[in-house]
């Protein structure tokens, strides 16, 4: 019989690739994880985690706002974005060093290098063949561009490109109004760069509730970060003091806006080539590499998660599909995939947005059954004395069976509350069930039970 | 707050009651409308239903005991709940002789709300040393553990089930217990519940791991009724009910005498009346009056077996097999002999009425001294029932249609026929005594004008 080198050989160490790697070695595969940039992916190394360093340093700096509110006058002149871009590095590089000890820790094999696929059972590490049992495709995503907008990362940005800037602009342009654009305007109007975004969908967040999108859309035009919808950005010009970005809005109208600096984050794209998978006949479909059942490609033993699949490109959905594939090759019998419902969504802007399940609108649009309660944050004591009341919680659920189909919140901490209705949901706990539970007071969390209580017509504080 | 169960009358004329059978024991849980025992009055033994939800506390009255009207037997509240003041006081209430029991002490301390995770899993078997690889633990529970502990929230006798599992199983009228659970530790889950009716709950869902799929309104309003389908169905109380009573009624050597009845007379006397009276009055009232005016002239038709004695009963109560959604009721219109047929009927309108909408009470379904079931609606010609205890006889009555009938004078002639058969229980009947009365209701249905002479 052939002996292979390895039960398991991870291609990329994201957020996907890593935990696979991690899960596969404590169910006792011998593993290796090939990465060709750093571990942790673009999630720890330019996504999730550095920008929600930059977050962080922009909601301490807007709170200067609130000292001058007690008097203090606060001196900006002094304000350096260098130290807070480094700071941003330092989380990048801390969380990417500590993925690097979990896999040495839990006996990954961590191969740097580019992989390609020889074979179902041979992955070529720059020259070096490996034989495995079994393949992890997990090389996820990399920023879009559109027509026009060639990214240099210089002037024009991606993602990368935007996280990796060591001045601020003065005038910032964002194209695409999804997490990525959102939260980048959240942080450079922090900062005090002119913001505007601009989508070409009728609104921002278009994956989002639109109940919850219109408190992020109030907060933001009350911050004066301008949002432009149903807005193409129709090209780019270079001039001597900066950039020209022509729009055309669906209406017909048309016009300029100068900015120092254009992000465009319009989507991110599946790392598929040069990895030989149509050799082997893994098949794509529109760019995304085609799985069926527990992420398995359609050739035996290969097997591909996260980004590069067209299931919603979240850090926290690839752990979880990768998991998945990894519990089927150790002969578990684990589900054949995620529920779509039972994934949550997360958005860091300031008010946060939080969600799972269909939205109102696509629960009206496929006529479904389905009642609602909406409490707003400023029946919540704690969001009052926080001066945080623009916010909701908002559950859709069954009227008859009373189960939870969806909830989406946006407010201060939405990303954080919205877990224990997805726990309510997921382990089949009805309304009466979160009603019925005490939660601490003062906290936001009271406002998740009101919700509840709303729903089951008997809220106290409204 | 913990109920009192109290010694009901369960006949008209009782004044005390003998447990024959506790059917719960403390610690059970009840549904109100469930079983909680068998009484022994002077006529019958009837069933005593919980007039509440909640568990019995304590049962004061052991099976052979008797009680007058009043006095406890048995308190049903929360799991846990002090009952001590309560009892006091029923001690207090009660004659000197009978001595309440001291509550047990462990009942009086609930255990805490925090305490629920712990206690279950405490209560579980030792759980087989895990392995590094021992991802297969599907098995359920064995049901010893299932029963052991009694939370705080009701739930005792139940299998781990989630909170929608269950609503759904109840919302169908499934007993959450007969499903097997694949969930986390053999949880009951939604979805077991879908699989053991093939019926998906409403509500909208995707497959996992697929694009979610396009679902018609419809669709999701009424989910597609399947066909025939393998399935067992938790026995409800009232469907146990039928079986035990029927079942005893077996005991019974049955006979059946069958005749056929010239109804013309009485449905245009049924018409007139009908057409001045303003008011419509059910041809089943005029069976039963009729039924009692016949029962009048051979009483042994009313009569219940009692083993050493025959009881010949002072009333004719005559109970009518009413068919609800899921089983089967007989209202008891009692002493049918002394009321007039508006009477009857309007008593029958009220009892029908909350039959169908479940809220009859013990005394007003048992103790049928006779009955009378009709299956005339459903085009049935002639049927055969089974006896009603502990009445000794019941009346099958049969469509009404128009037939030709050779006449006295050998001439044909088209009258409206009725068929009816009588079955008696042959310990007390014999088949003379059950034949002059059928022959005689014979005639008053054809001639109801007899009934009065």
């Amino acid at each position: 019989m052939f002996d292979h080198d390895y039960d398991l050989v991870v291609v990329g160490a994201g957020p996907g690739g890593y935990v696979a790697a991690i899960r596969a070695r404590q169910l006792g595969l011998k593993t290796a994880v090939v990465e060709k940039d750093r571990p942790g992916g673009v999630c720890l190394n330019v996504g999730c985690i550095p920008s929600k360093a930059l977050i962080h340093q922009a909601d301490i700096f807007r709170s200067a706002a609130a000292l001058e509110d007690l008097g203090v006058r606060v001196d900006r002149s002094g304000f350096d974005y260098r130290r807070v871009f480094k700071k941003s590095r330092a989380a990048a590089e801390r969380l990417s060093k500590g993925v690097q000890f979990l896999l040495k820790k839990n006996g990954v094999e961590y191969i740097a290098g580019t992989a390609r696929l020889a074979s179902a059972r041979e992955v070529v590490v720059d020259g070096k063949t490996l034989t495995t049992r079994n393949v992890l495709l997990a090389t996820g995503s990399r920023p879009r561009s559109i027509p026009g907008f060639d990214i240099d990362e210089k002037t024009v940005l991606s993602s990368t490109g935007a996280l990796m800037m060591e001045e601020l602009p003065k005038r910032f342009v964002i194209l695409g109004a999804g997490a990525i654009g959102m939260e980048f305007a959240h942080i450079m109007n922090s900062f005090g760069v002119e913001v505007t975004v601009v989508e070409m969908l009728d609104r921002v967040l278009p994956l989002e509730d639109a109940e919850t999108v219109a408190v992020v859309v109030k907060e933001f035009s009350r911050r004066g970060i301008r949002l432009l919808t149903a807005t193409k950005a129709a090209g780019l010009k270079k001039t001597s003091s900066g950039l020209e970005v022509k729009l055309a809005a669906k209406d017909g109208s048309e016009q300029t806006l100068e900015a120092d600096k254009v992000l465009v984050a319009v989507g991110r794209a599946p790392n598929t080539e040069d990895l030989g998978l149509e050799k082997i006949g893994v098949g794509l479909e529109r760019g995304f590499v085609r799985t069926g059942d527990w992420f398995e490609t359609a050739v035996s033993g290969v097997y591909a998660i996260g980004d590069l699949i067209p299931t919603a490109q979240l850090a926290h959905l690839a752990s979880k599909e990768g998991e998945i594939a990894v519990e089927r090759m150790a002969g578990m019998n684990p589900p054949k995939g995620v529920p779509p419902d039972e994934v949550p969504s997360a958005v860091y802007c300031e008010p946060q947005v939080g969600g799972f399940g269909l939205t109102e609108e696509e629960a009206v649009r496929r006529g479904l059954v389905f009642a609602k309660a909406v409490f707003p944050y400023r029946g919540v004591g704690k969001a009052v004395a926080t001066e945080s009341v623009e916010g909701i919680v908002k559950i859709l659920f069954h009227p008859e069976t009373r189960e939870i189909l969806a909830a989406h919140v946006a407010g201060s901490q939405a990303t954080e509350l919205i877990h224990e209705l997805l726990l309510a949901k997921r382990s089949e706990l009805l309304l009466e069930d979160v009603a019925d539970m005490i939660h601490a007071h003062p906290t936001l969390s009271e406002g998740v039970m009101e919700a509840a209580r709303l729903a089951e017509g008997r809220p106290v504080h409204i | 707050m913990a109920e009192k169960i109290l010694m009901i009358a369960l006949s008209p004329t009782m004044e005390e009651g003998t447990i024959s059978a506790w059917k719960v024991k403390e610690g059970d849980e009840v549904k109100n409308g469930a079983l909680l025992c068998e009484v022994e009055t002077d006529k019958a033994v009837m069933e005593y239903e919980s007039p509440v939800n909640g568990t019995v506390l304590k049962i004061l009255l052991e099976a052979g005991g008797s009680a007058k009207i009043g006095e406890l037997i048995a308190v049903v509240g929360k799991p846990g709940e002090n009952i001590d003041a309560l009892l006091k006081e029923a001690a207090a209430a009660a004659a000197p002789a009978a001595a309440a029991t001291p509550p047990t002490p462990d009942r009086a301390a609930p255990p805490a709300g925090p305490t629920v995770g712990t206690a279950a899993v405490s209560s579980a078997p030792p759980a087989a040393p895990a392995g590094p690889a021992a991802p297969e633990r599907a098995a359920p529970p064995p049901p010893a553990a299932a029963t052991a502990w009694e939370g705080p929230l009701g739930y005792g006798s139940y299998p781990r089930s989630s909170p929608l599992a269950r609503k759904l199983a109840r919302d169908r009228g499934l007993d959450i217990r007969s499903i097997p659970g694949t969930g986390p530790e053999g949880r009951v889950v939604r979805r077991d519940v879908e699989g053991f009716t093939g019926r998906p709950a409403p509500g909208y869902h995707a497959p996992a791991g697929a694009a979610a799929p396009e679902v018609p309104a419809a669709e999701a309003r009424a989910p597609a009724v399947p066909g025939l389908q393998s399935q067992e169905i938790p026995v409800t109380g009232m469907r146990a009910a039928i079986a035990r009573r029927l079942g005893e009624s077996a005991a019974a050597p049955h006979f059946f005498l069958r005749a056929q009845v010239e109804m013309d007379s009485l449905m245009d006397a049924r018409a007139a009346v009908n057409a001045s009276a303003g008011e419509k009055l059910s041809l089943n009232a005029f069976f039963m009056k009729l039924a009692a005016e016949a029962i009048k002239r051979h009483p042994r038709i009313n009569s219940t077996w009692k083993e050493k004695t025959i009881q010949i009963h002072g009333t004719v109560d005559i109970g009518l097999a009413v068919a609800l959604p899921d089983g089967l009721i007989t209202p008891v219109v009692r002493d049918c002999g002394g009321k007039t047929v508006s009477r009857i009927d309007a008593e029958l309108a009220v009892l029908i009425d909350r039959a169908r909408r479940g809220g009859l009470k013990p005394e007003e379904y048992s103790g049928a001294t006779f009955s009378i079931s009709n299956l005339g609606n459903y085009g049935i010609e002639e049927f055969t029932a089974i006896i009603n205890p502990p009445g000794s006889a019941i009346l099958a009555l049969g469509e009404t249609r128009r037939e030709p009938v050779l006449g006295e004078d050998d001439e044909l002639k088209v009258r409206r026929i009725m068929r009816m058969t009588l079955t008696c229980d042959h310990r007390t009947i014999d088949g003379a005594v059950g034949a002059a009365f059928l022959r005689d209701l014979k005639l008053m249905l054809q001639e109801p004008l007899r009934a009065l002479v």
